[in-house]
């Protein structure tokens, strides 16, 4: 344990990272120039501003920092500054990024650094968009509905490897990011027809959750549009959670989907076994290969 | 004149968060029509960036534990002001509140036969706190706010509430704007829940965002409502301190749960050196008992890293002030050492603490399965809120309730880590419940039209004024600096006075704030706004702080350092006087409960 010698170890170590910290956040501070986006609805253009900044400073620093100094009106959101609330997403010299997890440090400040905001979205007013259509797309999916108590106390009992499977799912911190990279959004403009790969994500928490007694296939086939994505993994790339969105949640639903409502034989099986719950539901998931099953754009 | 869009209900919430919501959800159960509403997205704020976890007696890890225990740990937590029969409540019904989380979807961390697991915090005696590796809050945000999604609430989105309305002594209803157009909107409302949260932004450095004006505080001390131990700030122990632009952002508690130990720059472990005599008997006095407690052993103690936060975070000050500070200003966290007792720590730590990992790693450069972090105090936590009954979260002002960290009562000098999220799930759904029920009691709620154009006209002033006037970042920056070394962990009278006439000063200063563009996203006018609570609460502490001239929980008094048995009979309570002044008060704490305080010296 941590004897006398071992916490002095401990101090050592902490001097050692407290030393490269400093080089490598650097309190040495100097004017860096950022381009952001400023306007509102469909007018507006990228404005010049520099500020004095130190490598340690995120990318949110520095727009507040813009804020206070020359644009007390620039309009953007955040709360927690620790990538924590997904509220700060922004493009970040063409990027989707978290603001506040973008250090200065890993971007080339010789040249102007641009901030714009995520173009999938309508604009509010400089980094500010419309997310609602999100909050709307989650109504249209069934909420979760639990199997009954298995405890006489009303309790459930679940492992956790079983809990881990959809905790993957629940980091989202409701960024967007993903949705503003999917081209089925950005680019085809297809929100009615497609919920994208957040709301695909909700979807498959709720589908392998270890108590939801409901199959959302159906639906998911035909109400939100699972078979618009082809896969590209876009929106893998930019989730600052890490969740393996297209291979974890996306497959899986889309092996689902073909499973239930493409494979005559399957369906048969299953129609004559009368369930999809417990097992089943998890035999599905692995089911057969059937990658890309759907209709791409 | 100015136009409105007008809304009404039978319930109107304001603050969207963790009590907020279960507040809504809950008038919605009853039948109430609801509005609710939040400054930011739905979703986002403070409910979701508590780690450590959510505190209920489940027993699931160890047995021994009941409710009895954990109203004994909150009440000595708040060294005996809390409003006990808060303290019961919350105690017997926050297992029953995570129960239900499960069952609206829901996934805790599990125990090895599948029931919901529970960690070790300070001031809990037995492992009490269910949670989600590090980002509990998130889960439960992200449960309550898909449940309401489903259920029949009006949802005000980026909405902020300026003031609240009256008729004669009832609150009828509240005035806002919506963020993205500056417009106003009106709301009627027969019942109002105050769920803001704190007042962590009137300070420096926090761990608290933008929305911690004080705005439910200022509310509802505009409205005429008591309110009570505002001296109680709660400076957590463990903030980040470098690099300078994270200074203040949250370190879990759970790091020190898992095993984390304390250390200063000459490798001192110092927790052991000062543990306060009644705490003693609970607290181990050698490091490898306190690792065993860590890891589950029911015979050990706990570490005294695992004191309470008050203590924590003084005896942190004093290394640094003494000279033993680590190099930025702080002094050693350290979690890698566990690598000597577990095989697989590395990951152990990366599982157990990942938005602790991720965040030194990405912020700081650091990585802690290797390395200690940096940490020192923060502030993170009022104490002191709106006075409540108990059992209903009424306030004093017929119709206004309160629910959450707005609320008071429940942890009196200092909150235990992981009752606040318990309670904003128990008081949430008690002030709904009430709220609702009162509701169901009233006529519908006359709106006082030149009420309300006195307020939107007042809102819209910093619009009116010569724009080479103040700089609204300026003044609250100003502000926040003053009340973080005047008024902050160490106090001291001159200091407090010299705070309340610099206070003064600001309030002029913010009589001449302006800003320019127009009313539509505009961040430089909400932040001329929420000044306005900031000072109101700013000013609150000041005079509750110098009233109680003594030492206890939240509040230090250097001029004062010991406690004094005499003070742990009242309340400071504060309310606007009749001419507008501030009225400080001492209110008597109700005797307790015979079958309570046996409860208490059972478990001493
Ligand atoms: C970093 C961090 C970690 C924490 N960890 C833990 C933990 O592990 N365990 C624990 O028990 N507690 C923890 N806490 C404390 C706990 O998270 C908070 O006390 C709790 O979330 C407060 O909940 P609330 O519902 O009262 O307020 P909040 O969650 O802050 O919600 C306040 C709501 O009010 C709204 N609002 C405010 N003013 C207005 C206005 N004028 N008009 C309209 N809407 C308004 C906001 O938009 C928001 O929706 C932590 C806190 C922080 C900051
Ligand atoms: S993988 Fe699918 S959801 Fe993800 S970005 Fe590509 S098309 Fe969109
Ligand atoms: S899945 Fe990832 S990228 Fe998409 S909203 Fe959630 S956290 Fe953001
Ligand atoms: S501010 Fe919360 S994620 Fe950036």
């Amino acid at each position: 344990m941590a004897s006398e010698t071992s916490s002095r170890s401990i101090a050592e170590s902490g001097e050692r990272a407290a030393a490269r910290s400093d080089t490598s956040a650097g309190t040495a501070s100097r004017t860096a120039s950022f381009q952001v986006w400023r306007g509102a609805g469909n007018t507006g253009g990228l404005q010049s501003y520099s500020t004095s900044v130190s490598e340690g400073m995120v990318v949110l620093d520095a727009i507040h920092q813009i804020q206070a100094e020359s644009a007390t009106d620039l309009a953007v959101r955040w709360n927690c500054k620790a990538g924590k609330c997904g509220s700060c997403s922004a493009e970040i010299n063409g990027v989707p990024r978290l603001m506040c997890m973008t250090r200065l440090s890993e971007l080339d400040l010789s040249e102007p650094v641009t901030v714009e905001p995520m173009r999938a979205f309508p604009l509010v007013r400089d980094l500010v968009t419309d997310v609602s259509s999100n909050f709307r797309a989650k109504k249209r999916i069934r909420k979760f509905t639990p199997r009954p108590p298995d405890a006489p106390d009303g309790t459930w009992r679940m492992q956790q490897s079983d809990a881990d499977r959809v905790q993957e799912f629940r980091k989202c911190i409701e960024c967007f990011l993903c949705q503003n990279v999917c081209h089925v959004l950005r680019d085809h403009h297809l929100h009615e027809q497609f919920v994208g790969p957040r709301l695909l994500v909700h979807a498959a928490q709720l589908e392998m959750h270890p108590l939801d007694s409901l199959d959302r296939t159906g639906e998911l086939k035909e109400n939100h549009g699972i078979g618009y994505c082809n896969i590209t993994k876009c929106c893998t790339k930019v989730c600052p959670e890490h969740i393996t969105i297209t291979d974890n949640a996306i497959i899986p639903l889309k092996e689902r989907v073909v499973d239930k409502h493409y494979d005559p034989l399957r369906k048969l099986v299953r129609l004559m076994r009368g369930n999809k719950t417990g097992g089943g539901k998890r035999e599905a998931a692995r089911g057969n290969d059937a990658r890309g099953g759907g209709n791409a754009l | 004149m100015p136009e409105y869009q007008t809304h009404e209900y039978d319930v109107l919430v304001i603050g969207a968060r963790g009590a907020g919501l279960r507040a809504a959800i809950e008038a919605a159960h009853s039948g109430a029509s609801v509005g609710l509403i939040c400054k930011s997205l739905l979703g986002k704020a403070h409910t979701v960036m508590a780690e450590g976890g959510v505190a209920a007696a489940l027993a699931n890890v160890d047995d021994r534990d009941n409710w009895r225990v954990h109203f004994a740990d909150t009440m000595r937590g708040g060294q005996y002001l809390n409003n006990w029969r808060m303290a019961e409540l919350h105690a017997k019904e926050a297992p029953d509140r995570v129960r239900e989380l499960e069952a609206w979807g829901a996934v805790f961390d599990r125990t090895a036969d599948g029931k919901i697991l529970q960690r070790n915090f300070g001031g809990h005696k037995y492992p009490r706190l269910a949670h989600v590796g590090d980002r509990t809050g998130l889960e439960m945000i992200r449960t309550l706010q898909d449940y309401a999604t489903y259920q029949p609430i009006d949802v005000h989105m980026e909405c902020t509430i300026v003031s609240l309305l009256k008729e004669g002594n009832r609150v009828t209803g509240a005035v806002g704007y919506d963020r993205d157009r500056g417009r106003f909107k009106l709301f009627a409302a027969k019942a109002v829940v105050l769920a803001t949260g704190g007042i962590g932004r009137a300070f420096s450095v926090t761990s608290n965002s933008w929305e911690y004006t004080g705005d439910g505080h200022a509310l509802a001390y505009n409205a005429g409502a008591a309110l009570q131990d505002m001296e109680f700030v709660q400076f957590h122990p463990t903030g980040m301190v470098w690099p300078p632009s994270v200074r203040g952002i949250l370190v879990t508690e759970g790091v020190r749960g898992e095993g984390g130990i304390l250390v200063n720059r000459e490798g001192r472990r110092f927790m052991f050196d000062d543990i306060p005599e009644n705490y003693r008997n609970q607290t181990a006095d050698n490091a490898e008992e306190g690792w065993r407690y860590t890891q589950g052993d029911k015979n050990a103690r706990r570490p005294p890293e695992l004191l309470t936060r008050d203590h924590v975070a003084r005896a942190i000050m004093k290394e640094v002030r003494e000279g033993r500070g680590s190099p930025h200003g702080g002094v050693f966290l350290d979690i890698s050492w566990i690598k000597s007792k577990l095989p697989n720590a590395e990951e152990h730590i990366r599982k157990k603490l990942p938005s602790m990992y991720h965040q030194f790693k990405q912020l700081a450069d650091i990585d802690i399965t290797k390395e200690p972090m940096e940490v020192g105090p923060t502030t993170h936590y009022v104490m002191g809120g709106v006075r409540v009954d108990g059992d209903t979260q009424m306030s004093t002002v017929p119709g206004l309730f309160a629910a959450g960290e707005v609320g008071a009562g429940l942890h009196g000098a200092n909150r235990l880590g992981g009752n606040s999220l318990s309670d904003l799930l128990v008081f949430g759904k008690r002030a709904g419940q009430y709220a609702a029920e009162f509701a169901g009691r009233q006529s519908s709620p006359r709106i006082d039209q030149q009420q309300a154009d006195a307020i939107t006209n007042a809102a819209l002033e910093p619009f009116n004024r010569d724009t080479a006037a103040e700089n609204p970042y300026q003044v609250e920056h100003d502000l926040q600096s003053m009340m973080q070394s005047l008024v902050g962990i160490v106090r001291r009278e001159a200091e407090i006075r010299e705070a309340l006439d610099g206070l003064k000063v600001l309030r002029d200063r913010a009589r001449k704030v302006s800003v320019t563009g127009n009313r539509e996203y505009n961040p430089g006018w909400h932040t001329a706004l929420d000044l306005q609570n900031l000072l109101t609460v700013s000013e609150i502490v000041a005079h509750a702080a110098l009233e109680r001239k003594e030492s206890r929980g939240g509040h230090f008094r250097d001029d004062y350092p010991e406690k004094d048995p005499s003070y742990g009979k009242f309340n400071i309570v504060i309310r606007k006087g009749p001419g507008g002044d501030m009225q400080v008060t001492r209110e008597p704490i109700p005797d307790l409960r015979p079958d309570l305080k046996q409860i208490i010296e059972e478990n001493k």
